[in-house]
């Protein structure tokens, strides 16, 4: 019988699955096993019942309003135990360094007087907001939910390439990609021992339960989307559903005197904490965009009077910039007196003249990009630019150093993915998801791993053409895998509350609302 | 329950019922057209469009068109394909609340609306048809079998009914514009999948008046005119448990009772002769009863747009 594996080239980039060819891994050894007396043709058509499955479900993704179906190939990337802990612990370390950083930035800035990072570099940052100075979460979680993006470079060492502490999205696709290979591969999983990932919802809603306003017993939780037209909506709905709170768009909320409450049919039923998937920009029009239609007005007052919290914080992003990730490392050791776990991407701060020159000499073998891009749009990469890319890139690093960071070029490792009917490699990075309530960063066994579909492509956003993988972690064999029991909540099953009076509904109120909160001459959309 | 989520769950409930309805109508009128070598096709036509609410045309209508505009037309919630259309629109807006079954009935349905046009020239309208009644049965059972009895439910129930009545009047006013005679009482009772209930209820008798009180005031067959006014009321009195001392809490249960009771002690014979005006009142009924439901409950959402709109 044909090998499945039997053409497959190995690159510059590391392997996962294997060591030279045809010596797969020891964490490999067990799936290329199982993978490989399989026919391409018979794992072809696997691939398609999965495409569907999810086609059907409408786990998709929606780009520029349309929805797609988000690829899932079938072959499953796999992360020993050992290699686990350590992305764990490094994930947690580099979140805990970010919470002290922002509660930081946003409070007395110290480390702005310590000269760690310039004040400079902060102020000037795209997502840092004055109005979140003295915001101060009730339990003190700034980074509830965070997904810090790694890479295995050439050596196969797990590096960071970015911090996600705003509204990182994805996990959703964690849970539904399991599910899904579960339904169409289910002897793959037979003889391997992968830790599961279903408990995720439920860690989040207890920590959003934990932040929580003081005084609070039963917080009332919702999930807090822009609508059905926002490109990880799929996300919102799910979350909601699994966690079992409502997930509300701006619309559903009403602000009055700092409460913030949800309009249901039995009226106005106060909202303690909001799990938002909104851009902070967007959240609040008295705050931030005058315009938006999608937040909901007096929620940021509410959060700073502490009658409602706001997950993730407000100005999060500012710790998202591309600049402030060169300075995290300093900043573990500054915060945490510890040396980082995982190091970064060695990267060029531009904002110095003699960097930027000698990044401007050497444009066509780095990586540049914009400090606040995400989806992977702005990245050049040197070796693949044209000449006139390059040059324009020259010209928008002279004009904007600020605005951006150049970076070596690491060959992301590879992992084998079903194309047409063979196996071939692609670039892959992985996104563990971790949450914070408070006492303990969990971080969900896993994550994320997003794969560029395209021969030798780098960048594996989905906007750009990316698939996922289910991502497997090894459970070790010679100790019980630490699963962190979920706080329990004690509450009986909802019932419905005795229907009081009708008030109806605030109409003067609200009019009289957002005329004042509407700044002059800014139009309505 | 989120104002916004209840007015989905009602509006899936009117859009998946008036796809059903509008497929079994167009099903077996279309059917009794190519059947009657006496049927008028172009004032049939017209008339069956003018019942269905859509405004009159200058140029010729032929059962092709009818197809057209009361199948296909992807931007009319009036049609099938636009009505089942938007079901799953209201449904993927409201995810977190429609069960995972349903939704996944829903989404495929809609997929395979894409090739609707193909299938009805490769296979002919009514197998569309026949499918369109079957996803509609499938999703009622899966509502039926997975969703608990609280408000959502009760939203859904009410939006069925409330189109239900809508339509059982439409249909039966074809019968009324026709002046009586085409489409026939075995043309309707067929419609509405009741021909052998009714049958077995008047022992084969195909009398007119007991037709129309069949499809008017039978108590016990759902798609009749009552049966569906009555369902609608239960809702509305379930969502309303306190009815306080006087009279009904609200107005959608006042203008329903109203009707309700109006048909229920109108002499048959009273009823058969003035069957046109009754009809016609019935859906006037329907769009306040609308009206009524969505400032009751649903109006919270709408208070945004009308400060947006000042503003």
């Amino acid at each position: 019988m044909a090998d499945l594996f039997e053409d497959y080239p190995l690159g510059a980039a590391w392997d996962e699955m294997f060591a030279a060819t045809g010596e797969p891994r020891p964490t490999y050894a067990s799936l290329h096993a199982t993978l490989r007396p399989l026919a391409g043709g018979d794992l072809r058509t696997r691939a398609d019942v999965l495409a569907r499955a999810f086609l059907d479900q409408g786990v998709t993704f929606a780009l520029k309003g349309v929805e797609r179906p988000f690829p899932l190939d079938i072959v499953p990337r796999v992360i020993e135990a050992d290699q686990w802990r350590k992305v764990e612990a490094g994930v947690a370390q580099r979140v805990r360094a970010l919470e002290a950083f922002l509660a930081d930035v946003y409070g007395d800035g110290n480390v702005l007087h310590d000269g760690i990072v310039p004040r400079s570099t902060i102020v000037t940052s795209a997502h840092f907001h004055r109005e979140a100075h003295g915001l101060n979460p009730p339990n003190g979680v700034r980074v509830l939910v965070s997904g810090v993006d790694l890479i295995r470079d050439e050596q196969g060492d797990f590096r960071v390439l970015e911090d996600n502490v705003r509204t990182p999205s994805g996990v959703s696709y964690v849970i539904e990609n399991r599910r899904a290979m579960a339904h169409v591969l289910p002897e793959i999983f037979g003889s391997t021992r992968v830790r599961p990932v279903e408990s995720y919802p439920t860690m989040l809603l207890a920590a959003l339960r934990a932040a929580a306003p003081a005084g609070v017993d039963e917080p009332v939780v919702v999930v807090l989307t822009p609508g059905v037209h926002n490109s990880a909506y799929f996300e919102h709905a799910l979350l909601a559903r699994e966690m079992g709170v409502e997930l509300v768009e701006g619309r559903d909320l009403v602000c009055v005197g700092n409460e913030v409450a949800m309009r249901t049919t039995a009226g106005e039923r106060r909202v303690d904490v909001i799990y938002r998937r909104i851009d902070d920009e967007f959240l609040d029009p008295v705050h931030f965009r005058a315009d938006s239609m999608l937040g909901c007005a007096g929620l940021l007052n509410a959060a700073r009077a502490g009658r409602v919290t706001l997950a993730n914080a407000v100005g999060n992003g500012v710790a998202d910039d591309k600049l402030i990730y060169t300075y995290v490392p300093d900043l573990i050791r500054y915060y945490l007196g510890e040396e980082p776990l995982l190091p970064n991407v060695e990267t060029y701060r531009l904002d110095d003249p003699d960097v930027l020159q000698h990044v401007l000499g050497r444009l066509d073998q780095l990586v540049v990009k914009p400090v606040d891009g995400s989806g992977g749009s702005g990245i050049v990469i040197g070796s693949m630019a044209t000449d006139e890319e390059l040059a324009t890139v020259r010209q928008r690093l002279l004009h904007d150093p600020r605005g951006w960071i150049a970076q070596r070029e690491v060959k992301l490792s590879t992992v084998p993915t079903l194309i047409g009917e063979s196996l071939r490699p692609r670039h892959v990075d992985l996104r563990p998801f971790a949450v914070n309530d408070g006492n303990k960063v969990w971080v969900l066994p896993g994550g994320l791993t997003r794969v560029a579909l395209p021969e030798g492509a780098l960048v594996v956003n989905s906007s750009q053409g990316g698939g996922s993988k289910d991502t497997w972690v090894l459970t070790s064999s010679d100790e019980d895998v630490f699963e962190p029991e979920p706080v329990p909540t004690l509450v009986g099953p909802q019932v419905a509350q005795p229907r009081r009076p009708d008030p109806g509904p605030h109409f003067e109120d609200q009019a009289q609302q957002q005329q004042q909160f509407r700044v002059p001459g800014r139009p309505a959309c | 329950m989120l104002s916004r989520i209840a007015e989905s769950l009602y509006w899936i409930g009117r859009y998946v019922e008036r796809a059903e309805d509008t497929a079994r109508i167009l099903d077996v009128h279309l059917h009794r057209m190519r059947q009657d070598p006496w049927t008028d096709e172009e004032q049939a036509c017209r008339s069956l469009l003018a019942v269905m609410g859509v405004p009159a045309v200058d140029h010729a209508v032929s059962q092709a068109g009818v197809v057209e505009r009361l199948g296909l037309d992807p931007d009319s919630t009036s049609s099938v394909l636009g009505a089942l259309t938007a079901a799953r629109e209201n449904a993927r807006g409201a995810r977190e609340t429609v069960s995972a079954e349903m939704w996944e009935c829903l989404n495929t349905t809609w997929l395979g609306l894409r090739d609707a046009r193909q299938r009805i020239e490769e296979r002919g309208v009514h197998a569309f048809f026949q499918w369109v009644r079957e996803r509609c049965s499938i999703l009622a059972g899966l509502a039926d079998a997975t969703m608990s009895r609280d408000e959502g439910w009760l939203f859904l129930m009410l939006g069925r009914s409330v189109e239900r009545v809508d339509m059982t009047s439409r249909l039966l006013s074809t019968h009324s514009r026709a002046g009586g005679s085409i489409p026939s009482w075995l043309t309707l009772l067929r419609s509405t999948g009741g021909w052998e209930t009714y049958l077995r209820t008047y022992r084969g008798s195909s009398n007119d008046r007991h037709a129309a009180e069949f499809l008017v005031l039978d108590r016990l067959f759902p798609r009749s005119v009552l049966a569906a006014l009555v369902t609608a009321e239960s809702c509305l009195a379930e969502l309303e448990p306190d009815p306080g001392r006087v009279g009904v809490g609200t107005d959608a249960q006042r203008i329903l009772g109203r009707v309700r009771t109006e048909l229920a002690y109108k002499p048959p014979e009273e009823l058969l002769a003035e069957l046109g005006p009754t009809l016609a009142k019935v859906q006037r009924t329907c769009s306040q009863v609308n009206e009524a439901i969505s400032l009751r409950y649903f109006r919270q959402t709408a208070a945004v747009h009308w400060a947006e709109a000042v503003a």
